[in-house]
This record gives structure tokens, sequence and C-alpha cells, in this order.
């Protein structure tokens, strides 16, 4: 594949954003709905979707946070045009989100089982309607775009002592290669940062955001605070202490990494889109797939993921290019693992090296390139709840 | 690692007893006997460390330690414990 540095052959939509990919989404707004979407998406090739068990008995900003997730998921720009699909008396309606996503322009339909008669028909509507769309999709030609275009989102799973050392700093390092070609970089995992606040605060753009950095973090740590537990019952995780991580802090210092050296811009809610292009700090929780959803949801063509444990994560709207912290573990997960970082450790390649690495692997992956977690269907997703279920 | 760090990362396996060499950033490097076996990424101390002090990695703090640490002691969840997200700690 030829590949000019610097630039990639992507999808132009109609409010000017650019796709690395052109699937279909069958979106589905409920729980009610996600296995009728499933069959859609078996019946017609080009389509994507996902199971989850959101949509009904949300309220306040449990309810805006979820709606902005979907509505953020429809808008990506790797996404041609977006079924809806909702079952009919839920809180999310198909309606609601199919209107909030028409804005930018890409074709939308939105299809309720209850209006049409049951699963059945609404498999049959939403089938032909989704065939008509994956046709369109396919005649839209590739054109050449600039890595200024891009939104990477960054991330850590099963963090090993190795993601502080290598991969992590390696990201860091492409990170500010995006920023510096004038694209846009996402850091999230508020909880990872924890420790690691004040080492950020520092590179913030202004006061404004330097406030809202110790703003998120002092209302995730509260959140463990209030529940009277101990956060490490649940972070670092029972892999990562097992990879010789010992406290969140720990972890936290290596997660940073991530951000490499770039101001940082902006510090926006979960699934926001960012309004500023550099470095923007998304806050999410350390969930991997939940983090993974916000930032796709606020925009992101490409994610990448650096793993010391090994992860199969991938979206089902965005290449996930996951990077090995570690060789053992990427000779181990060969299944998984897209590219290693684990050389850094042996002193065969530089940070800077293997970042050069990624950003080459990022403009293939944009053209077309499949990854290991596209190729093996791995369509994670998540949403970050803030209330409860009524 | 930075001169400030109080403990060390192995990047393999490494046998009790062994003496290994801590390159330290831009200062002198270190000769420390590992007391037990530290397993590939895992800490041990380059000093002894006293119960209740900081410990450091990458020059900041990584929690506190829970016991008298030797040098070349394994540094872990045993004798570590992190400050911050501690809801247990608060009184009831």
């Amino acid at each position: 594949m030829k590949n000019n540095e610097g630039e990639f052959l992507g999808y132009r939509r109609p409010d000017g954003k650019v796709g690395v990919r052109n699937h279909v989404l069958i979106l589905p707004t409920i729980t009610c709905a996600t296995q009728t979407a499933q069959r859609i998406t078996e019946l017609v090739q080009g389509t994507v979707t996902f199971i989850h068990q959101h949509g009904c008995a949300q309220v306040g900003v449990d309810y805006e946070q979820t709606f902005r997730t979907y509505v953020g998921l429809g808008k990506n720009p790797n996404v041609y045009g977006v079924i809806v699909l909702g079952l009919g008396c839920e809180t999310h309606q198909a309606r609601s989100v199919a209107t909030e996503i028409a804005k930018c322009g890409k074709p939308v339909e939105s299809i309720s089982i209850q209006d049409h008669g049951g699963t059945l028909s609404t498999i049959a509507e939403g089938a032909k309607a989704a065939a008509k769309l994956v046709q369109e999709a396919s005649t839209q030609m590739k054109e050449w775009c600039n890595f200024s275009e891009l939104i990477i989102g960054t991330e850590c799973g099963g963090s090993d002592a190795c993601s502080g050392l290598s991969a992590n700093p390696a990201v860091g390092s492409v990170s500010d290669m995006i920023v510096e070609l004038g694209g846009t970089s996402i850091l999230a995992e508020t909880t990872e940062l924890i420790g690691a606040e004040h080492l950020l605060a520092k590179r913030a753009a202004n006061d404004q955001v330097a406030k809202r950095v110790y703003e998120v973090i002092h209302a995730m740590e509260n959140r463990s605070i209030k529940m009277g537990v101990d956060i490490r019952t649940g972070n670092p995780s029972p892999g990562n202490i097992a990879g010789g991580l010992s406290s969140l802090e720990e972890k936290s210092l290596g997660a940073a990494n991530k951000s490499g050296k770039s101001i940082l811009n902006e510090l926006i809610d979960y699934a926001e889109e960012p309004k500023v292009k550099g470095l923007v700090w998304m806050d999410t929780p350390g969930h991997d797939i939940e983090q993974l959803t916000g930032m796709v949801a606020g925009g992101a063509q490409v994610v990448l993921f650096t793993t010391g444990r090994g992860t199969p994560t991938g979206s089902p709207i965005a290449p996930v290019i996951k990077i090995s912290t570690n060789t053992s573990m990427f000779e181990k997960m060969g299944d998984n693992m897209d590219l290693n970082a684990g050389t850094i450790i042996e002193g065969k390649e530089t940070v800077e090296e293997v970042g050069k690495r990624i950003l080459h692997e990022i403009g293939l992956v944009s053209s077309g390139k499949l990854t290991k977690a596209e190729i093996l269907k791995q369509h994670d997703f998540g949403i970050w709840r803030i209330g409860p279920t009524f | 690692m930075k001169s400030i760090d109080n403990v060390a990362v192995t990047l393999q396996d490494v046998p009790p007893k062994s003496n290994v060499i801590v390159n330290v950033p831009n200062d002198l490097s270190l000769r420390i006997t590992l007391k037990e076996q530290i397993l590939f990424g895992h800490k041990f101390a380059v000093r002894p460390i006293k119960k209740g002090d900081e410990i450091l990695k990458y020059g900041e703090i990584i929690g506190k330690a829970t016991k008298d640490i030797e040098e070349g002691e394994h540094v872990h969840v045993h004798n570590l414990e992190g400050i911050r997200g501690r809801g247990d700690k608060v009184e009831k």
C-alpha cells in the first residue's frame, strides 16, 4: 500500500470531517433492540452494531450521557450512514437520537420494532434500508487527507510494569507528533491519572483547564472515598498487581506517559467532541471498554491501545491498534497484537523509533489496513453509567 | 528512574542473592544485592526504607511503606500501600 507520510486515504463526510472506515451503523438505542440489530448485521455486509444494556429508565445526567454517547457514535466520521433502531416505549427514543445525528448531514433512518409490527418485519425493513445505504457507501471514492484531520484516542489496558517504560512513552511520542502535525490526541482514564494530576495540571494551556484537571480527579477519587473502599480493590486490577504494579499512583504515573509532552488544551466530558485541536483530556473511568466507547463517541477515528498483560479489545466503529509493552506477550498473543514496543525494554529500539513506527502504522490503518481486532470482529461496547437505573 | 527514587524495576526474572547494578541517569550507578527473587517488572528497594516513608518511582510518590524495608528487598503490595482513593481509611 502506498503511504504518503502525514497523509492517508479517507472518506470525506458532508460536515467536512474525514472517516477512515465507511461503516453503516445499526444503532440500537435500547437493549430490547440489540438482538434485532444483530440479525440485520448478519444479513447485510458492511454493517456494524453493538450489544448493550442501556437506553431505558435512565434519568438526569445519566440519561444525557448515554444520549450523547449514542449521538456521538452515529456522528463519528467512520460511519457513512446510520439506522437507529428502537423498540418504541423506551426513554432513549430512536427518533430523537436520529434527529440529532442527522444534523451532521449523513443519511440517517429510524425504525422501531413496535411501529413495524414485531421482530421479523423490523429485520426485513432494517435490512432493506441498510442494504441501500451500504451500496451508496460503496460508491464513495477515498481521497488523500491530512493527519491534522485525525482524532487519535490513546488508551492502556492490562498494564504491567513495562507499560510506563515502553509502550506508553512511545504512544506519548506519537501523541506529540500528531499534535505537531495539527491533529488531536485524546488522553483519558481519569481514574488512572490519580497521583499524576499535578504533572498534567502544570502542562495546562490556562488556569481554567488546570482547575478542571483537579476537579475531575477529585470527583473520581471521591467516588471511592464515599463508598468507603480502598480504590485498589478495583484498580490496579489483579493482573496489574501480578505484573508488578503496587498502587494506583504507580499505575497512573505510567499511564500519564501516553500524553507525551504537549500542552493540555482542553478537558472534555465523557463522549464529548473536542472543541479544539492538540492534546485533550476526556473524563472517563479506567474501565477499558467504557473509555474506548467514550473516545469513539467523541469522534476518535483511530485508537492506540497499549497492553502488558494482553487484551483482545476492539471497537465496532474505530480501528484499535494494539501495542504490546513486552516482547514475550507480543509473541504469546500474536492473534491480538499489532505492534511490539518491548524492543525498548530490550534496548533494540528507542522510544522515538517505536513512536515513528506507530505513526507509520496509523497512516496504513487510516488508509484501510485492518487491525487484528477488526479482523477478529472484536466489537466491544460499554457506556460509563453515572446514575442508577430506575 | 530518577536519582531520588528508592525503588528500581527489574527487566527480567532475577534469582535471590544476585548482585545487580542499577543505572541511574545522570548519577552514579548503584550495586545492590537482592534479598529474594524479583520477577520481571517487579520492584526492589535500592536503599533502606522506613515504615511510613514515601516510596518514590519516576521521581514521584507511588505510595508509602507499611513496614521497614531493607535494601534489595521486594517492594510490592505486601509492604507498600497506595495513599490515594482510600475510602477505607475514612472514619465511619
